[in-house]
């Protein structure tokens, strides 16, 4: 019981990590139809921004940690949706309207291209990084002396993915912005008509997804204290089948798809083995795409003839 | 319930649909359809938008399954096929029913004597041994091919596309891909053919060909067609027989004379406002004229 | 009269020009504030960080002059584009500079944009549409396509001498091993890509399933190569209907996440199933193959057999086995050529393009499409195992490490840059993708970041591929020409 209560706790943190960058796949799937491949790799980019962020403030002497966590957060941010708006301006804007492979190959093209220049820029080696908030509360122990903790970082994470899903939730209900990007859902072409600036809506639909991508970044780099060049292909692929689970395009989907991953992939590990954890997340895609391609909270689409 | 007209009969029952419901989520897009068609007869399915009209066509060539009911074929030779049991590619490959779609679904990248070829998949595939004599280039398969072709030629001549058999078929103009989708059902050779709305686009001098092309299948091949339209003026003038539906009900089922006087016919395409004239175009194309209508308005 | 016509005004609008580039320049120095300006470092004491912001700078000033460059070329003023851009290339070339990888970009950059200038002036080719442009170039690709009849003749007898060549070195054999393994799987996945139109991001599966089962038989009960090879692409023929069935019904993109999570769960499975894959180490000692089980290639053959070089009279030399090896891997990728030239003219080969334009027609005129996609992915995936287990052999040596996602990607990425369906485009791409990087080994670090950053470009200026056009398989010869030009472009268009 108890050690099942960590492992639940252990699961939300990482599910709300992965539900923050499928909320990424699901809006561009949404809004462009196409699975942006990159979307791993500009949250492996705002992971590493965080810790640059991290060490800079390390060696202006900034070490109270509210205040450095909420600088690397903004810089974070800031900097990682310049490279989701540059990705979508380069390489996939020019390949609107054509044929669906292309912009999918240049996607994986633009995957590569940035791990590798992340890779020659930043060095191939992990990037360890000292624990920057420590403790948390032990919740109950167990008479062998096994004690469930929930540590501040959880907390945080947790409660920094709620807010961040509210605001999000706000934004595209109730907003301008919002509402110009569900029109462009459902028909680009109309909405371009009855004014809406359907380049801007998608772009800001990249920074979004790279914002919140760069938010899981930081969680990341916090939670794990390691990082390096290549954690955004299997984060990637975990936070696209998330989105798939969910149910794609719809955002509590991606954030319910998230925790199922992330819980998933917590107590496959630890009721059963280490290696295979990825192969259960694989698994799941697969069997959910064949059962229920619609995803747990996605409309279901009748084949139109 | 099908009361046909005597003289119209012209061919044995062919297909017997009954009691279909089609239901997706509450909505009823079929709601409890019978009617019967008859070999060797234009039957032309009639309605308002929205009708249910495609709906049924999707039953019948297996792309939905209804949700209640019963689809009968009966080939000329007496084999009885249960379409709402069978899956789509099934239905066109042993029950030999083929169809058109409403937005015309060509192969646009491949040339025009290919969409044909692909149209007689399942005789060239038994033909080439499952691939491998045809690997081998056996003359068996070699002599299978040309006939395929032949008969490719054959309907590309009807359609009068011959000519163009090695044009692409995405850079037909509209009109001549309507008549090559027909062209293509046609080559899978089916006892029961299924138009959806094939005059639609076309102009007045294609649609009096589209006209003769039917009669040309219904006569001469001796199968049956079921036909979806809009076009009233195709429909009353090559129909043997009309089925109409509106909100997903069958509202009227008898030859063109007797459903366009109908007055449920004209309520269902008109409203039912008593005090309106009949709109010039839409009389023409009934084949009433205005004052008709008129009265039937007041007789309601 | 008094408004000036807009086409005639050559006042260049400074401001407007200005302004983009600054605005470029902005994003540019957003984008390398964080990662070029600020490199971490490993010290003994820890992660520091290391300033490199003349690195920013440049960067900043580089794109800042290179939209300036295109803006104004768009503005009519190529000349005067092209002249700066030959002299900062001359800058570039004599003056000292700081760091070599900032003369490469000025002496490259300025080049690029003087050759764009020069275009511009020559054919006046930005007055063009992006369309127009790409019709132009569908011609010329048709042009190569047709050329491909006597092209392929020469190709395939160059082939075939080629390891005879006096030029042709250990090392330029081994290059060509590689790039016919490569046109071995491309052309592999072209049947599924290309013909059938179902996006496979997990290819390197069975090139897995292939290269595991010869590795596996041959260590475990010493079959020979040659035994090993039908039943390997068996075994990979095998996986792909067992993986294909569940996952063929769905939609293209969710298909191809699929896909790429089948090709992972095998590659997790091969590195963690240490009894009986060897995990992380692999498999070593793979036996290299016999000369058809007659001969062997090594000096003092072992079991019994006779070696190659007495067999035939000839002085031992290493080199008869790569060259041998060559020749497998090049009857291999023609097999696989002279399949799919042939099953595109037969009925499932014209059923599988039926199904990559229009499913449903497809469905409609009586083709089965579970068992035509079925066949598409089990007849790949059995070509996909003959060339792992060709890889395993020739390798001696595979670890899970040769299956990663990126080689399905690079695969891929040779299928649809060459054009889908195009059996001369892969080769073409093969040459790209393969051979180009081959040629810059010594660049090491920065031949992916090229090669990702080459994926865009191509796709960018050849959304469908270099070679995308298609020929009809069978003609009629009938009164008509079909049209060329705009007419014959929009062949390939896959939706």
């Amino acid at each position: 019981m108890e050690y099942f209560l960590q492992q639940l706790i252990n699961g939300l943190t990482l599910g709300a990590i992965y539900g923050l960058i499928a909320i990424g796949y699901t809006m561009v799937y949404g809004i462009i139809g196409m699975i942006n491949f990159a979307h791993g790799e500009i949250y492996m980019i705002g992971a590493f921004v965080s810790v640059i962020t991290f060490l800079v403030l390390g060696a202006l002497g900034i070490t109270w940690v509210p205040l450095a966590l909420a600088l690397m957060l903004i810089f974070a941010m800031l900097f990682t949706s310049v490279y989701g708006w540059t990705v979508e301006r380069i390489a996939y804007r020019p390949l609107r309207g054509s044929q669906r492979l292309a912009p999918l190959i240049s996607a994986i093209g633009m995957s590569i291209f940035l791990q590798n220049y992340v890779q020659v820029l930043q060095g191939a080696r992990v990037k360890p990084l000292p624990p920057i908030v420590s403790g948390g509360f032990s919740v109950m122990e167990r008479a062998d002396g096994f004690v469930v903790s929930l540590s501040y970082l959880q907390i945080f994470i947790i409660l920094l993915t709620v807010a961040l899903m509210y605001g999000f939730t706000q934004l595209i209900q109730r907003t301008e912005l919002g509402r110009a990007q569900r029109a462009c859902e459902q028909d680009k072409v109309m909405a371009g008509l009855l004014g809406v600036n359907v380049d801007r809506t998608i772009s800001l639909t990249f920074v979004m997804g790279a914002a919140l991508a760069a938010v899981a970044g930081m969680m990341v780099t916090l939670y794990y204290g390691v990082i390096d060049f290549y954690i955004g292909f299997l984060a990637g692929v975990k936070a696209f089948t998330a989105a798939v689970l969910g149910g794609i395009g719809s955002l509590p989907g991606a954030m319910l798809g998230g925790l199922c991953i992330g819980l998933i992939e917590a107590f496959w590990s630890a009721y059963f083995t280490t290696e295979y954890k990825d192969v259960a997340a694989f698994s799941i895609l697969v069997l959910v795409l064949i059962f229920r391609p619609t995803g747990l909270l996605g409309r279901p689409e009748i084949e139109k003839v | 319930m099908t009361a046909p007209n005597p003289i119209a009969v012209t061919g044995a029952p062919l297909l017997r649909v009954e009691h279909l419901t089609m239901r997706f989520g509450g909505l009823v897009a079929v709601n409890d359809v019978s009617f019967t068609a008859l070999n060797r007869e234009i039957t032309a399915i009639i309605g308002p938008n929205g009708a249910g009209k495609t709906t049924l066509f999707n039953c019948l060539t297996g792309f939905y399954s209804p949700t209640v009911g019963r689809l009968t074929l009966r080939h000329p030779d007496g084999r009885e096929f249960l379409l709402e049991r069978m899956p789509g590619y099934v239905i066109s490959q042993k029950a030999a029913v083929a169809r058109t779609f409403q937005n015309i679904r060509l192969f646009s990248g491949m040339s025009i004597l290919e969409n044909l070829l692909v149209a007689q998949h399942n005789k060239l595939q038994r033909a080439s041994a499952w691939s491998i004599a045809g690997l081998l280039g056996l003359p068996g398969y070699r002599r299978a091919e040309k006939e395929a072709i032949d008969l490719a030629s054959y309907w590309l001549d009807r359609v009068k596309l011959l000519e163009y058999a090695d044009w692409q078929a995405g850079n037909l103009p509209y009109g001549a891909q309507r008549r090559l989708e027909i062209a293509r059902a046609m080559c899978t050779e089916p006892v029961l053919l299924c138009l959806d709305e094939p005059a639609a686009g076309l102009n007045p001098r294609e649609s009096a060909e589209l006209s003769e092309l039917l009669r040309f299948i219904r006569d001469e091949h001796k199968i049956g067609v079921l036909l979806i339209e809009h076009d009233m003026s195709v429909v009353m003038t090559i129909s043997d027989h009309v089925v109409v539906l509106d909100y997903g009900r069958k509202i009227a089922d008898g030859t063109p004379e007797v459903v366009k006087n109908d007055p449920a016919v004209i309520r269902a395409y008109l409203g039912e406002e008593e005090d309106e004239e009949l709109p010039e175009i839409v009389a023409r194309d009934l084949g009433v004229d205005g004052s008709e209508g008129h009265r039937t308005g007041e007789g309601t | 009269m008094t408004a000036l016509p807009l086409s005639r005004s050559r006042g260049i609008q400074w401001s407007a020009v200005l302004r983009e580039a600054g605005l470029t320049a902005f994003v540019a120095f957003l984008l390398t504030v964080p990662l070029v300006g600020l490199r971490t470092v490993d010290r003994p004491t820890g992660l520091t960080i290391d300033a490199r912001f003349d690195e920013v700078l440049v960067a900043v000033f580089l794109v800042f002059i290179g939209r300036l460059g295109l803006g104004l070329i768009r503005e009519g003023q190529a000349l005067l584009v092209l002249v700066l851009a030959l002299l900062a290339t001359g800058v570039g070339i004599v003056a000292p500079l700081p760091t070599q990888v900032l003369e490469v970009i000025l002496v490259g950059g300025g080049l690029v944009i003087a050759i764009r200038a020069t275009v511009t002036l020559v054919t006046n080719r930005s007055t063009l549409s992006q369309a127009e442009r790409d019709k132009r170039m569908d011609v010329v690709a048709a042009k190569v396509q047709h050329a491909s009849r006597w092209l392929a003749p020469i190709g395939i007898g160059f082939a075939l001498i080629f390891p005879f060549l006096p030029f042709a070195d250990r090392h330029l054999i081994d290059i060509g091993i590689l790039l016919l393994t490569y046109i071995m799987l491309g052309w592999g996945l072209n049947i599924v890509v290309g013909l059938a139109g179902l996006l496979d991001l997990g290819y390197v599966a069975f090139y897995a399933v292939g290269a595991y089962s010869y590795a596996l038989l041959a260590t475990i009960f010493g079959w020979s190569f040659w035994v090993c090879l039908p039943l390997a692409g068996l075994f990979a023929a095998l996986s792909g209907v067992l993986l294909g069935f569940p996952v063929l019904r769905l939609r293209g993109d969710y298909f191809a996440i699929v896909t790429l999570g089948f090709g992972e769960i095998i590659r997790i499975v091969l590195l963690n199933w240490y009894e009986f894959t060897g995990g992380p180490n692999g498999i070593i000692g793979i036996p290299r193959p016999t000369f058809f089980g007659i001969a062997d290639f090594t000096r003092t053959p072992t079991d019994g057999m006779p070696a190659f070089h007495e067999l035939f009279g000839l002085p031992f030399s290493s080199l008869q086995r790569i060259i041998f090896l060559y020749y497998v891997i090049l009857v291999l990728a023609l097999i696989v050529n002279v399949f799919t030239l042939r099953v595109r003219k037969l009925p499932l080969g014209r059923a599988w393009e039926a199904l990559r334009e229009d499913d449903i027609a497809s469905a409609s005129l009586g083709i089965n499409r579970t068992n035509a996609k079925l066949a598409a992915f089990a007849i790949a995936a059995m070509f996909g195992g003959f060339a792992g287990s060709f890889f395993a052999t020739r390798q001696g040596f595979i670890s899970p490490e040769s299956f990663t996602f990126i080689e399905s990607a690079i695969i891929l990425a040779i299928v649809v840059l060459g054009g889908m369906g195009s059996q001369l485009g892969v080769v073409i791409a093969t040459f790209l993708v393969i051979g180009l990087p081959e040629v810059f080994r010594e660049l090491e670090q920065y031949r992916m970041l090229a090669f990702g950053a080459g994926m865009v470009l191509i796709m960018l200026w050849r959304p469908r591929g270099l070679l995308a056009h298609r020929d009809p398989t069978v003609t009629l010869g009938g009164a008509r020409k079909a049209p060329s030009g705009p007419g014959s472009a929009a062949a390939g268009g896959v939706s």
